[in-house]
């Protein structure tokens, strides 16, 4: 247990060091999770479109 | 090159890769944490704060070389009118400016228990901020115009005048007295870092650029997505 608390403690220096990797680890799994949800979103909006516009296609080939 | 610049076959090249690239990442980011957390040694002047190396140098290279990636498409783009070049560019620009983010925030950390301050306004670090807001600039000027290729035309301009920032970083350690320690990797006459620091060090580096490669795709397709969008928005406009 001791060489947990040790480990976590840093050599005294731990006020600085989780914060450098918590800072690191929240910035880029937040980067990573608006890259894909922007990725999902405009995907989806030209598959509307798309689908849209070919639904309109046919419609004016109907008439 | 020129065959890659057609949106449709960069995708079909860079789909396949993602989940390898994407795997990449995930393991030597963790191999490399458990080296630097775990086994590397502290460091017998710094102590345990060596450890905010692991992340704060190979944040700093992404830093600069997602700026030299966008500056390199933004050239392609502007010389041989390849539009893949704007989008890989402004992909590549939020993921710079995080990793500069980082890169100044670890730094800050790792100054004040070494240094005895959280900033000064030396060479490095004043460059290093400067290449922050090359990328905030690139940013705002991509999507500041009505004309979506006159903003991609004045920001691609903008990221090559920038690029004189990235050897003024790199050498800014020996040009100028400053707070910051000289290279220990890049040099010439090889590593002067120890190799059980060297070796998380450089998964960690390995890591990191394959997470920006990673992103790079999702971000590029985004783009890609975006721009067909565009066109069949204007398209309904016209008709």
């Amino acid at each position: 247990m001791d060489s947990v608390a040790e480990f976590f403690a840093m050599g005294g220096y731990a006020p600085y060091i989780w914060p450098a990797y918590l800072i690191s680890a929240g910035i880029l799994v937040t980067l990573l999770g608006l890259s894909i949800r922007d990725l999902n979103r405009n995907e989806n909006t030209l598959k509307k479109l798309r689908a849209e516009r070919h639904g309109s296609a046919i419609e004016e080939a109907d008439s | 090159m020129h065959r890659f610049a057609n949106p449709n076959q960069f995708l079909r090249i860079a789909n396949p890769l993602l989940p390898w690239v994407g795997w990449l990442a995930a393991l030597c980011i963790a191999a490399g944490l458990y080296l630097g957390l775990f086994e590397a040694p502290p460091d017998y002047q710094q102590g345990e704060t060596v450890r905010i190396m692991y992340v704060h140098v190979p944040a700093a290279w992404m830093a600069l070389f997602c700026y030299a990636t966008m500056a390199i498409a933004s050239a392609m783009a502007l010389i041989w009118r390849h539009p893949l070049g704007f989008l890989i560019a402004k992909a590549s620009a939020p993921i710079g400016a995080c990793f500069t983010v980082i890169c100044l925030a670890t730094g800050s950390l790792w100054g004040k228990p070494m240094w005895g301050t959280w900033w000064e306004w030396d060479a490095r670090m004043t460059s290093v901020l400067i290449l922050f807001f090359l990328y905030v600039g690139y940013l705002a000027l991509v999507d500041a115009f009505d004309d979506t290729t006159r903003g991609q035309r004045a920001a691609s301009i903008l990221a090559l005048v920038g690029a004189v920032n990235l050897p003024i970083i790199k050498f800014s350690v020996e040009w100028w007295h400053t707070l910051h320690q000289p290279a220990s990797v890049v040099r010439l006459d090889g590593p002067t870092i120890h190799s059980s620091m060297l070796w998380p060090l450089l998964l960690m580096i390995v890591g990191f650029t394959a997470f920006y490669l990673a992103i790079l795709v999702v971000r590029t397709r985004s783009e890609i997505a975006a721009a067909k969008i565009r066109n069949i928005r204007l398209g309904q406009v016209h008709s």
